[in-house]
């Protein structure tokens, strides 16, 4: 960023201290007016209040100001010595009081806007998990997980080559595979948490809400317009929790029927994959896929592990324990290692155990098949 | 100075009211450095979107003990400094009403601050240093996971001990010692803020060790509070912490209130406006605090009843924290102002605190603080209540009460580069987080998208500057405390109240005989 850019931010910056509110749409000043019904409602409401605090801010300042300026003792100012006023703080108690009424009213209406028990049209079950988002089509027998994406991972390793950031597409905004959903439908979400406290948030949608461990958030957004919409995790959920970003594409009708096709025919296709066999050399591969975005966020990606994650390299387990502890210890998980059995095919476990097994100097030359993976379950 | 040890056991086994009053002073104002420290690290970490500096637990370490260590060990030790050195000069007491209790909760705290700290030194690297990381809230699950959990817990419980204490020992010295004809009604502003916080204390802390106790029994003895597996529900610790944390946020900016009001008053030469609605609008605020801690949850799933109950609680608050406002205005208007470096920190106070108190009442309004919540929005409002809120009126406080306590005068100049700075730099560091928040930028987060980078940008220098310019504080009371030019008994032209009236600086025991207020 050059001086003279610098100077431009700050003139933008003190013109908003005197006149906030003013939304230069360059800037991303302002809360975002979104693409449902909900999310407009919220930044009307958003504008008014704020507007509000602005005048109200501006008339007491202006008061203060005109005391400090004229009220001083080198301007010969007398102190006079009045010190209470049963009108005065009447009305101004009860100013603010009617302030208060105008917003809470139509804040109100809003609020129960957004409860609306009506049926929807697609019911996506939503899951936190450390630290990647599950989503599960109520209806449609679908679920997958969705990743930071690949290039975003790689460039926030602390000591990147900045160069990457440039790079990657929508850095920390993109992920491996968004959810898509039809326009002009109403979505339902019902999300929950697999381990700590999430919270699922597209500002466009102005949807945010907690991903519980056990309880069942319902919520909802009706898209008005087509397009790629992206948010965060909004609640701390650990280490990578500024990593879990969410993507939405927001698709015509058929657009998104033709999706749901080639879904399900993907998975059916995964399936049979349970009872192949595979080579070495396809085991190696795949699981270092599966290691890279499943493992290495707590085992790193050399396998050295580091604070409560265990090292794998040489790790007593992976090297000499039997196939099937280490086989069972990724499906069923252990304290803080999530259990991966759901969310992994029996091929991406046999393949990551094999890739463990053998990667990093482990050198074992075991090789491990979908069969024994279904086996350990 | 011959009726008391000398060297470090005066320190150690002292009873006196100032000696302890000193002591917590310098205990939080190294906290601030330690806590702002961590503050750089964390705006280093964010001067650039990319991870540079930090790893991303290490950047949730530094998050979560600034905030725990600014919380119990910065903000909330400096009022209770400023209770132990004013309250018995302000009331015409000799001392606190119980001053080995004084010595206790005092002494209680750095073993605290340790306990809490030192599992960052802890593991192999120091960049694995095995610190909390789940935040300054603490929230379950999250913290369940953390392996040195009990570490964190006993010293919540320390900190909760040496609070307790402080509370108990300023609400006996205040109902009990006061000097003949100190009516409850005549007692300076600032003593009523603290005798109203000191119950705030005594009524939430519990609330705190219970939740820490709750999360010890389910860590390490199988009980199942907050693990829905076991029956139990996360969100209950949300409710149990927040019934402490909204009051708690109230102990931290009362005492603020009580300061300011009596320095404006002070030099506008003109008696505080509307003193008994202060002390109404005070007691006011306390109570609201009680009944409205589930705003902080709003997107916790609640039942649209229960979200309109907490939208209306909450937004009431501005009624009382505005008539304050006007007070003061009211205070100054036909005043004879000058303004000397306290006032100066007052009035920032005023201006600022009111930006942070706007921005509170749009966070209240439920459906838009969907949008706002854990955002940027949220770290800025927090900041302009505790930092342009909390810690001016302590920074106004000392350079207030520092010529009474040490005789000298500070050095003022200095002292006004130190006012200018600050202020601006507080600014350039928090109202861009504003927009931050508005444009969707996550809260805790060590990196982030690259639209976040500019004001990002903007805001870490204006931390650097404001970070550095406290040094100069540093010098500036070392400077005042080892000479200066001396000061008179009344030190503000025409102050009024008991503390001007005692020699300055102020002898080591004062109103062994109690005055006479009329
Ligand atoms: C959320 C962080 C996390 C993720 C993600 C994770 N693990 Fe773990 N893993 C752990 C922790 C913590 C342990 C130690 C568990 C224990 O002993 O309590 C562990 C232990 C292990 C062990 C046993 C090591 C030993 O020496 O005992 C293996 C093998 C393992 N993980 C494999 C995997 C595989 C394969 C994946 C990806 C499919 C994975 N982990 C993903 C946290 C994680
Ligand atoms: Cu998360």
């Amino acid at each position: 960023m050059s001086a003279s850019h610098i100077t431009k931010k700050l003139s933008v910056l003190l013109g908003l201290l005197l006149v906030p509110g003013i939304a230069l749409a360059d800037y991303a000043l302002n809360m975002t007016q979104g693409v449902t019904e909900i999310s407009k409602d919220i930044y009307d409401l958003h504008q008014l209040v704020m507007w509000i605090c602005t005048v109200a801010g501006i008339l007491v300042f202006t008061v203060m100001i005109y005391s400090l300026i004229n009220h001083r003792k080198s301007k010969g100012a007398v102190a006079a010595q009045f010190h209470e006023s049963a009108t005065v703080e009447v009305v101004w108690t009860v100013i603010p009081l009617v302030i208060l009424v105008a917003i809470a009213v139509p804040a109100t209406g809003v609020l129960l806007d957004i409860e609306d028990p009506s049926k929807s049209d697609v019911t996506i079950q939503v899951t936190g998990w450390q630290w990647k988002w599950q989503y599960n089509y109520r209806d449609e027998d679908l679920s997958f997980f969705s990743n930071l994406s690949s290039d975003s991972n790689e460039a926030r390793q602390l000591g990147a080559d900045p160069s990457l950031m440039a790079k990657a597409d929508n850095y920390l905004l993109n992920v491996d595979k968004p959810i898509v959903v039809p326009v002009n439908k109403k979505v339902r979400l019902l999300i929950t948490s697999n381990d700590v406290i999430h919270a699922w948030w597209v500002p466009e949608f102005a949807v945010k809400r907690d991903a519980v461990p056990g309880f069942i958030n319902e919520s909802h957004f009706t898209a008005t317009k087509t397009g790629i919409y992206r948010g965060q995790c909004a609640e701390l959920c650990g280490k990578d929790h500024g990593f879990m970003p969410i993507v939405v594409k927001v698709v015509e009708q058929a657009e998104y029927n033709n999706w749901l096709k080639t879904e399900k025919a993907a998975i059916a296709a995964a399936a049979g994959d349970s009872n192949k066999t595979f080579s070495h050399d396809e085991l190696m591969a795949k699981g270092e896929a599966v290691y890279k975005a499943n493992c290495a966020a707590c085992h790193q990606a050399d396998g050295s592990g580091g604070g409560p994650f265990p090292g794998l390299v040489g790790s007593k387990l992976v090297t000499t324990g039997s196939i099937e502890d280490h086989l069972k210890l990724i499906i069923a998980g252990k304290g803080i290692m999530p259990p991966f059995g759901a969310q992994l095919s029996d091929a991406d476990i046999a393949a990551v155990t094999t890739y463990e097994r053998n990667a990093w100097g482990n050198n074992t030359g075991d090789t491990v098949q979908p069969a024994a993976a279904k086996a350990a379950r | 100075m011959s009726d008391h040890p000398t060297g470090i056991k005066r320190w150690l086994f002292t009873t006196n009211h100032k000696d302890i009053g000193t002591m917590y002073l310098w205990f939080a104002f190294t906290m601030l450095f330690v806590g702002g420290a961590m503050a750089m690290v964390i705006r280093a970490e964010l001067f650039e979107p990319g991870m540079q500096v930090v790893n991303p637990n290490f950047f949730n370490m530094m998050t979560t003990l600034h905030g725990l260590i600014m919380v119990f060990g910065a903000i909330m030790p400096a009022m209770v400094g400023f209770a132990n050195w004013q309250v018995p000069l302000m009331i015409g007491a000799p001392d606190m009403a119980l001053p080995r209790m004084n010595n206790w909760s005092f002494w209680i705290l750095p073993f605290a601050a340790i306990m809490l700290v030192a599992p960052m030194f802890m593991g192999g690297d120091f960049m694995d240093g095995q610190g909390p990381a789940f935040g300054w809230t603490f929230y379950e699950p999250l913290s369940g996971q953390y392996d040195k959990l009990a570490f964190f817990i006993f010293a919540v419980h320390l900190l909760g001990f040496s609070s307790i204490m402080g509370a108990i020992n300023i609400i006996a010295t205040i109902l009990n010692m006061r000097a003949p004809g100190m009516t409850l009604m005549k007692m300076p502003l600032f003593v009523w803020t603290w005798l109203i916080t000191a119950f705030l204390l005594i009524a939430v802390m519990p609330v705190l060790a219970g939740v820490v106790t709750m999360m010890l029994t389910d860590k390490y003895f199988g009980t199942s509070f907050f693990d829905a597996a076991g029956g139990g529900d996360p969100v209950l610790f949300q409710h149990v912490f927040w019934f402490f944390g909204h009051p708690e946020v109230y102990i931290m900016i009362l005492p603020a209130f009580g300061i300011v009001s009596q320095i404006i008053p002070t030099f506008a030469r003109k008696p505080l406006f509307g003193y008994a609605s202060m002390v109404y609008a005070t007691a006011a605020i306390a109570f609201l605090s009680f009944i409205v801690w589930a705003h902080h949850m709003f997107t916790v799933g609640m039942p649209a009843a229960g979200e309109l109950y907490f939208m209306y609680a909450t937004v009431m608050i501005a009624v009382p924290t505005a008539v304050k406002v006007f007070n003061w205005t009211a205070t100054m208007w036909k005043g004879s102002m000058t303004f000397e470096v306290p006032m100066l920190w007052a009035i920032a106070f005023v201006f600022l605190f009111t930006i942070g108190g706007f921005t509170g009442l749009m966070l209240g309004v439920v459906p838009v603080d969907f949008q706002y919540h854990d955002t940027y929005f949220v770290v800025a409002h927090f900041h302009y209540v505790l930092v342009t809120g909390a810690l001016f009126a302590i920074i106004g406080g000392v350079y207030y009460w520092m010529p009474k306590w040490t005789g000298n005068m500070f050095d003022i100049t200095l002292a006004k580069w130190h006012f200018w700075v600050s202020t601006i730099s507080v600014n350039i560091l928090f109202f861009p987080q504003h927009f931050l928040g508005l444009a969707g930028m996550p809260r805790r987060i060590p990196d982030y998208a690259l639209q976040f980078a500019e004001f990002n940008q903007i805001s870490s220098i204006g931390a650097f500057i404001f970070g550095g310019t406290q040094l100069l504080f540093l010098y500036i009371i070392i400077k005042c405390i080892k000479g200066g030019d001396k000061v008179s008994d009344e030190v503000w032209e025409d102050a009024k109240g008991l503390e001007w009236e005692v020699p300055s600086p102020a002898p080591y025991h004062t109103h062994v005989t109690p005055p006479t207020v009329k």
